[in-house]
């Protein structure tokens, strides 16, 4: 039991920032904008994360810190990619490389700094309930920001005005211009709340997960967080799930060492970047499914023409 | 409604005055005048490039004009976009659809309107709308179930939704069958009945003279006329817009056509694309030395059927589709123009040449058989001879062989690729839209070479949007609906109403035990 | 206020073609300069730690080569693959197969092969790093899965498999527990050129390389299938160009070269097998292809440029005490600089008549 309410407990830890991270990209990409530089934004958020909270001795100027420096990193993106109109790929790449280097720059100070670990919910006799308690109500509050997130962005796209209009901008560029809809400013704001996102995502990491930095301690989440997004076919409901079942793959090889098995560690280390490959390779086998589900103009490059 | 300028009593609805914009390179619209009175039907005449579209696109304020003023019921408007001229009563429905196909119908005309709309609310009002003007509509049909005529009822409806006072179509029959054509028309008088001006922008001169009251015509970019169409003639209109009489092409005498050179037999395809058409039992014949031509709206399998016969995409069995009588259903573009078939696409540049690349580059594209490389290796040398003949024999207006695809015009651009294609000598050439958006002159070119290389012993096919062009140059016709081509008749043995009529998709059953053997 | 405007060229500019990368190189060095300041170094002093004190000695030059040859090999792959529009981002990984595959038949075979052993290593190496880009080639081809992603996680893969064997099975078991194999000896070490450098057989490959990649795009028809493709698909499916065949051979090109780098990392430079035995050359190499401006001569002027930021914040960390992650800066600053840059080949800037295009 106890071992059980350890494992789910520590997979939701594991999982938050895969969400958080995921649930931004899924907003810039249904404005019809691939951001690849998710991991950069991500180690950006948890360099400056970590940074600020050590200073200030306050995990949420920490956090705060690293939204906004996931905002800096993507402004930078969206500046190049919709204004001066260079390649999306090649620019998100470039995020990612840049972001890496700046983030080992930066924390180089940090290394080896320990950092109280964040408070966590706690409702007398609520929380004591065996397995369930903990799981859903022994968490810290950023767990339960990045499903309130989730949730939010869901009844957004679909409910709502602007989220509407975000999707016909990601449908059709050139329709939702010519309807009078400022692609390019609509299209910015999305990268941005993808950078806070990812920011805050990346936090998590210094701040919650292991509270440490260490230079490139995504280790490619940021990247498994992007095939989230097409493994949830860009609905937020299935990026929750989603993002626990990866949550779960990335601690299953910690447990199961625990628990004896005899697999040298590496190769369950590879278990979630392995299950990323599958997922993604089952998810594109149906390009029916891609075609009604992912946004048409996603990854092409606008143009106004006057 | 008076023709002259003002009416001395009613204020114009409308009003442009020196209205000019400037491209990089051209200038669109140069110091337009344009008058509309409200409850006017007016027609805005133009051939393609005449510089129709970049007009309204300026009223509505999607664009920004250079100079000039727009007066909107004697006021003048200051600055000016979409949202504002739809808060005037400007509406307008695009040419090329502004619609969101994975949305539904109601997402779609949300968008166009500018108010939070309860959604619930706005369902309701979009029946009661659809309804009062005859146009039937599901409200929460996704847009990429639709067929093309529903679509633009969509976009029609979303306009009628705010009480335009002047409503804006920009070439709105290009996608409709002649049944569906006066439909619209009916909506559309009895909106201007009902006070509403219309500005009709077409190049399609019977509808125009059908409908409209008066006619602004515009030629390379100037107002060249004015006129109430009622009073003129094809010819006289024909005269204002291009500025001299339209030289019809010779028609010769009709050809018989020999030997079978392409032939389909009971093909049926599922498109790759959801928002496709499912080709259903199509048989066709083409013989050496005729021209065939396939008339239909878009969007009813012409795409698909292109694709198969380009090899594109492979025909479910090897027999289904034949090369002088040779299997071929398996083979790829290369397989198919190793046997002497050639492709001319509808989409220039993206499909029949890369903008990026130059005009000698581009000569290559289809030509790699034609002995320009050698052991993997491009001759170079070869190619660009080839470039260079296709250039000078087809008139192609450019800046040398060096210059990049994109720097050419639509015409130019047209006449390179048909040339390239027809200088390979092909035994059988297919030819999708080879005229659509190209100037008078560049279409004269096209369709001599095309009656030319028919007249070489070629089998040609030639699919199109454009009744006229088809009943200009082909021999015999058929008609693409819903996935399905109707028999072919001899050109000489019918007329355009009753292809209009096939193309509603009024022909018999499975034409399987229908004999195809020659007229 | 006149609102700048972006003018499309009908036609791509020459000159800024040239002059985009060179633009970029500059503002990056300003760029960088600013950063010096900032870690409160003197930017002369810096830039002459970088740039310059690197190349004064004869050993310096030589690992100029070393550090060279692995990112040219693996940003010509790179190239050609972008091109064509496929996105091989798993370099590295293939980079590390391939050192695995080679390094393997070196270390165990070196007895039996005797003088066959370097080119079987090579073989071995490249069809290593081929087959390793061959997964994302099929994952591609067979059911549309996205390349960045499935190369990518292979990269991950293929790092805690190096871990593994060195950690493990391949444990030098003279070395003190320490995670290396033994070193290479006998056949299987790759001589340098020059006694006093670590210089050798990796700069005549990627000089191979760069001419090969020339000729491939500039007179094969293949390289002309290759540039059609990834300029216009559908032009490429009209012209019945395979996209299929393209894929496969871009990918497995790159991964051949890359595995043909690692081969020459651990049997050259390195002399064994370690748990890291790359600086990120794969990632790196997507720089220089850039920077090279996807072309094959561009790609080794951009190759030594890159390989000398290298060099220069090793010294720079020795002689001002500059931390390395310096150097992913630049690169990373570089990068942007030339997509930025990359705007004026496409268009031209305009302070125009105000045009009011709701576009933002």
């Amino acid at each position: 039991m106890h071992e059980l309410t350890a494992i789910l407990v520590s997979m939701v830890l594991s999982a938050t920032p895969l969400l958080l991270a995921a649930a931004g990209e899924l907003v810039t990409e249904k404005s019809g904008v691939l951001n690849l530089g998710v991991e950069g934004m991500m180690i950006g958020g948890a360099v400056i994360g970590f940074a600020v909270a050590w200073t200030t001795g306050s995990p949420a100027l920490g956090f705060t810190a690293a939204a906004l420096a996931g905002v800096a990193l993507a402004a930078l993106f969206g500046v190049l990619t919709l204004f001066f109109l260079a390649n999306q790929v090649a620019t998100g790449l470039a995020l990612t490389i840049f972001g890496l280097g700046l983030s080992a720059l930066i924390g180089k100070p940090y290394i080896g700094k320990p950092l109280p670990s964040l408070p966590q919910l706690y409702i007398p006799g609520v929380t004591d309930i065996p397995v369930i308690g903990p799981l859903i109500f022994g968490q810290d509050a950023i767990v339960y920001l990045s499903v309130a997130a989730t949730v939010a962005i869901g009844w957004f796209l679909s409910r709502t005005r602007a989220g509407l209009i975000l999707r016909s901008v990601g449908e059709n560029h050139d329709a939702a211009h010519a309807l009078g809809y400022p692609v390019r400013r609509i299209r910015f704001l999305a990268v941005l709340f993808g950078g806070a996102m990812s920011g805050l995502g990346g936090a998590y990491l210094s701040l919650a997960y292991t509270p440490l930095w260490s230079e490139g301690m995504t280790a490619g989440r940021g990247w498994i967080a992007l095939a989230l997004v097409v493994f949830a076919t860009w609905k937020p409901w299935r990026l929750l799930f989603g993002a626990y079942l990866f949550g779960f793959f990335s601690i299953a090889q910690l447990h199961a060492q625990g628990a004896g098995v005899s697999i040298p560690p590496e190769f369950l280390s590879m278990l979630p970047y392995l299950a990323t490959i599958l997922v993604l390779v089952i998810i594109s086998r149906d390009a029916k499914r891609i075609r009604l589900n992912a946004p048409a103009a996603l990854g092409k490059v606008f143009r106004a023409t006057a | 409604m008076s023709l002259a300028g003002d009416t001395g009593g009613e204020t114009a609805r409308l009003r442009l005055r020196g209205i000019t914009k400037r491209y990089p390179g051209t200038v669109a619209n140069k110091s337009i005048d344009l008058t509309v009175m409200p409850g006017e039907l007016h027609a805005l005449l133009g051939e393609n490039g005449a510089g129709k579209s970049t007009l309204v696109k300026i009223i509505y304020g999607v664009v920004t004009a250079d100079e000039g003023e727009i007066l909107w019921e004697g006021t003048p408007i200051a600055a000016h976009d979409p949202a504002s001229a739809r808060k005037l009563g400007i509406g307008m429905v695009f040419q090329h659809f502004t619609l969101f196909e994975t949305l539904t119908v109601t997402e779609n005309i949300a968008l166009g309107l500018d108010d939070q709309r309860d959604m619930r609310a706005l369902r309701r009002k979009i029946d009661e709308t659809a309804r009062r003007y005859g146009m039937a509509l599901d409200p929460d049909r996704h847009v990429h179930d639709l067929a093309v005529g529903e679509r633009q009822r969509v976009e029609i409806v979303r306009c009628l939704m705010q009480e335009p006072k002047l409503l804006i179509m920009d070439e709105p029959t290009s996608v409709l069958a002649p049944q569906e054509v006066e439909r619209l028309f009916e909506t559309l008088r009895r909106l201007a009945a009902e006070g509403c001006s219309i500005l009709y922008i077409s190049h399609k001169l019977g509808e125009i003279m059908a409908l409209c009251q008066r006619a602004t015509v515009l030629r390379q970019g100037k107002v060249t006329a004015q006129c109430d169409p009622r009073q003129e003639t094809s010819a006289s209109l024909a005269r204002m817009m291009v500025g001299s009489d339209v030289l019809a092409v010779k028609r010769p005498e009709e050809h018989q056509g020999g030997g079978e050179a392409l032939t389909v037999t009971d093909l049926a395809m599922e498109p790759d694309d959801p928002f496709g058409t499912r080709l259903d039992h199509v048989f066709l014949t083409v013989r050496v030395g005729e021209i065939l031509g396939i008339a239909g709206v878009a969007g009813n399998g012409q795409t698909e059927l292109l694709r198969a016969l380009a090899g594109e995409k492979l025909a479910p069995g090897r027999d289904a589709i034949r090369i002088d009588g040779k299997s071929v259903g398996h083979l790829g573009p290369t397989g198919r123009r190793a046997r002497g078939v050639a492709f001319v696409p509808e989409e220039r540049l993206g499909r029949g040449a890369v903008a990026e690349l130059t005009l000698a580059e581009n000569a290559l594209l289809t030509a790699y058989l034609d002995g320009n490389v050698g052991a993997g290796m491009v001759k170079q040398g070869t190619v660009r001879k080839f470039a260079t003949a296709i250039v000078k024999d087809y008139n192609v207006v450019c800046a040398g062989i060096d210059a990049e695809a994109r720097s050419l015009s639509g015409g130019n651009m047209q006449k390179f690729i048909i040339g390239r294609e027809i200088l390979q000598r092909p035994r059988i050439l297919i030819a999708a839209h080879p005229t659509w958006g190209v100037d008078v002159g560049a279409a004269l070119t096209i369709h001599e070479a095309l009656i030319r290389l028919r007249d070489a012993g070629a089998a040609v096919l030639v699919v199109s949007e454009d009744l006229d062009e088809l009943f200009e140059i082909c021999d015999r016709i058929a008609v693409m609906s819903k996935g399905r081509l109707s028999e072919p008749k001899r050109v000489g043995d019918t007329d355009i109403d009753e292809i209009g009529l096939l193309m509603g998709g009024l022909f018999a059953e499975a034409p399987a035990e229908v004999s195809h053997a020659a007229d | 206020m006149p609102r700048i405007r972006l003018e499309p060229r009908a036609q791509s500019s020459r000159w800024a073609t040239y002059l985009s990368p060179v633009l970029a190189v500059v503002l990056t060095l300003i760029g960088t300069a600013v950063l010096f300041g900032i870690l409160g170094r003197d930017p002369i002093a810096a830039y002459r730690a970088f740039f310059i004190d690197p190349l004064s000695t004869f050993y310096g030059v030589g690992e100029l080569g070393v550090k060279s040859a692995p990112l040219i090999l693996c940003a010509i792959g790179l190239a050609i693959g972008f091109r064509a529009n496929v996105w091989n981002i798993g370099a590295e990984g293939q980079f590390i197969v391939g050192a695995i595959c080679g390094g393997g038949v070196g270390l165990f075979y070196e007895p039996m092969l005797g003088p066959a052993t370097l080119p079987a290593m090579f073989i071995a190496g490249a069809l290593g790093g081929l087959v390793w880009a061959g997964i994302p080639a099929l994952l591609k081809t067979q059911f549309n899965a996205n390349e960045i992603l499935t190369s990518l996680m292979l990269t991950y893969v293929a790092e805690l498999l190096l871990r593994f064997l060195v950690r493990g099975p391949w444990r030098d078991p003279q070395g003190y527990n320490f995670p290396q194999t033994k070193a290479f000896d006998g056949y299987a070490v790759i001589e340098p050129f020059f006694s006093g450098t670590r210089v050798g057989l990796g700069a005549v490959l990627a000089l191979i390389a760069v001419a090969g990649g020339w000729f491939l795009l500039s007179r094969s028809f293949l390289g002309y299938q290759i540039k059609v493709i990834g300029l216009t698909p559908a032009a490429a499916a009209y012209a019945g160009f395979s996209q299929k065949r393209i894929t496969w051979f871009v990918l497995t090109l790159s991964g051949g070269l890359a595995g043909i780098a690692g081969v020459n990392e651990v049997a050259g430079p390195i002399g064994q097998i370690l748990p890291v035995i790359s600086p990120g050359y794969g990632f790196t190499a997507i720089i220089v292809a850039f920077l090279g401006r996807l072309h094959p001569f561009g790609i080794l002027l951009a190759g030594l440029l890159i390989a000398l930021s290298y060099l220069g914040g090793e010294a720079a960390q020795i002689s001002l005490d500059l931390p390395v992650a310096v150097v992913g800066v630049f690169q990373g600053m570089l990068l942007f600089f030339l997509l930025a840059c990359e705007l004026l080949v496409r268009y031209r800037v305009r302070l125009g008549p105000a045009t009011a295009e709701s576009a933002a």
